[in-house]
């Protein structure tokens, strides 16, 4: 009986294991409707914390006795503190979220996606609770990297875990709902760091252009990342097709949703490239591909692997965002009624370029929401 | 801004700014002002909240060195 932490990295286990889980979330309202936490098997209520100090019988008939409870806030200490109350006053137990919702942002799995040529394999990164997804092609002791978090920690662990020398760190566009790691990645492991050019025009360090038809090499085995221009959510996107199978699409083309054309400020002048990109150079690619994108927005994205991944042939049949026939529906759909812009998204843009140098914490509270890349 | 009570949060960590806050204004009269200083992030958000919540008014909301100052009106 009591309370008890759970980790983040526990709490990402039973989200991706569909696990049933009880949520009370402390945090105040504003904060809950921005951002939660969300599973196939969870149920989740708000009640701000400073609306149980007079008591908490109100919400112990809320909370279940046939499932774990858990109790999130933003940091730790309301829940922990709300949780000792709950615990206390029916001797049940309760467990809540060790770091809170700034450590369950930051959290990171990485999962198989899939085995490649010649025992080269691809894995995927799933930022849980931001939506975010980052890629590692291996292949005979190299790899390569495609849009890294800004955790590096956690990508030099899996390389020395894999015993893997990184080759090239890739931002499939410049960011701007989170803060890349692929530069630093780059100068900590002595790779490159490649980045498309018309993406680049404010960065203030170098770079290698990712370009066109470039096509990039990891291992002995020629595993071969393609690089292809496919702009509309930024005017420099290009996607990578990974040994002739896998499409990482970046921020133009997601599982459920499309990418939306307005976090530079120029969704009029983009939406007729991210037109051209989904309707006529990806419908004119192997249908066979499946399509890893950069991030996902709802949980149903996730398989029952916990990876987020589909077939581009799935996609025209079921994406709506592929399948708005008429030109003017289209550019209304991804430049009108957009949901709200990332949190932070022009600071964490500059950040990107260099231009800013937020500190550890700053780049925390920058981080923090949901990803929003998506059009809806 | 003329305050009844200074209550000084600095360095709390949440829930505590808004915990003391709490006990604070129950001891005052109606009308009162309570003068909060905190320096946890999260009471920029929370402390307003919390007021709306229990009825009372938040007078004034200003920021200084890193310190977050709140005036609220118990209600």
């Amino acid at each position: 009986m009591g309370i008890q932490a759970l980790t983040a990295a526990e709490l990402a286990k039973k989200v991706m294991n569909q696990e049933p889980l009880f949520i009370l979330d402390v945090r105040n309202e504003d904060e809950f409707q921005d951002w939660k936490v969300e599973g196939k098997n969870v149920e989740i209520i708000n009640k701000p914390y400073f609306e149980l100090l007079d008591g908490i019988d109100e919400i112990l008939d809320r909370i279940p006795s046939d499932k774990e409870v858990l109790i999130v806030c933003a940091k730790e200490g309301s829940s922990q503190f709300v949780a000792d109350m709950l615990a206390e006053a029916d001797g049940g137990d309760y467990l809540y979220l060790q770091g809170g919702m700034k450590t369950w942002s930051e959290h990171i799995e990485s999962v198989k996606a899939a085995d490649l040529t010649d025992g080269g394999e691809l894995y995927q990164f799933v930022r849980i609770g931001k939506g975010c997804l980052s890629y590692a092609v291996l292949s005979n002791g190299e790899a390569a990297i495609v849009d890294p978090v800004r955790f590096t920690d956690a990508f030099a662990s899996f390389l020395e875990e894999k015993q893997a020398v990184l080759k090239y760190a890739v931002d499939t566009h410049l960011h701007a709902d989170h803060i890349s790691g692929g530069r630093e990645l780059a100068e900590r492991f002595d790779a490159s760091y490649l980045l498309p050019e018309a993406d680049a025009g404010g960065v203030t360090f170098s770079y290698e252009p990712l370009e066109d038809g470039k096509t990039l090499t990891v291992g002995s085995t020629e595993i071969d990342i393609q690089a292809l221009y496919s702009p509309g959510h930024t005017i420099g996107s290009t996607s990578l097709v990974v040994d002739n199978q896998y499409l990482l699409t970046g921020d133009i083309l997601f599982v459920d949703s499309i990418g939306r054309p307005d976090l530079a400020g120029k969704a009029e002048d983009w939406v007729g490239d991210l037109r051209e990109t989904l309707y006529s150079r990806y419908a004119n690619l192997d249908r066979n591909l499946i399509v890893l994108p950069a991030h996902f927005s709802k949980k149903e994205e996730l398989d029952d692997s916990g990876r987020v991944m589909a077939k581009l042939d799935d996609l025209y049949a079921r994406n709506h965002g592929l399948n708005i026939e008429d030109k003017d529906t289209f550019r209304r759909t991804v430049t009108e009624n957009l949901p709200p812009q990332p949190n932070s998204y022009a600071t964490i843009r500059q950040t990107n370029m260099g231009q800013a140098a937020p500190t550890e914490e700053e780049k925390t509270e920058m981080e923090i929401g949901p990803n929003r890349c998506a059009v809806s | 801004m003329e305050s009844n009570k200074v209550l000084n949060a600095e360095g709390l960590a949440c829930p505590m700014p808004v915990v003391k806050a709490k006990k604070e204004i129950d001891n005052l009269n109606a009308g009162d002002i309570l003068e909060i200083h905190a320096t946890d992030k999260g009471a920029a958000s929370d402390i307003p909240a919390w007021t709306k919540s229990s009825g009372h008014e938040l007078v004034q909301q200003d920021e200084e060195n890193d310190i977050l100052k709140f005036w609220i009106k118990k209600a």
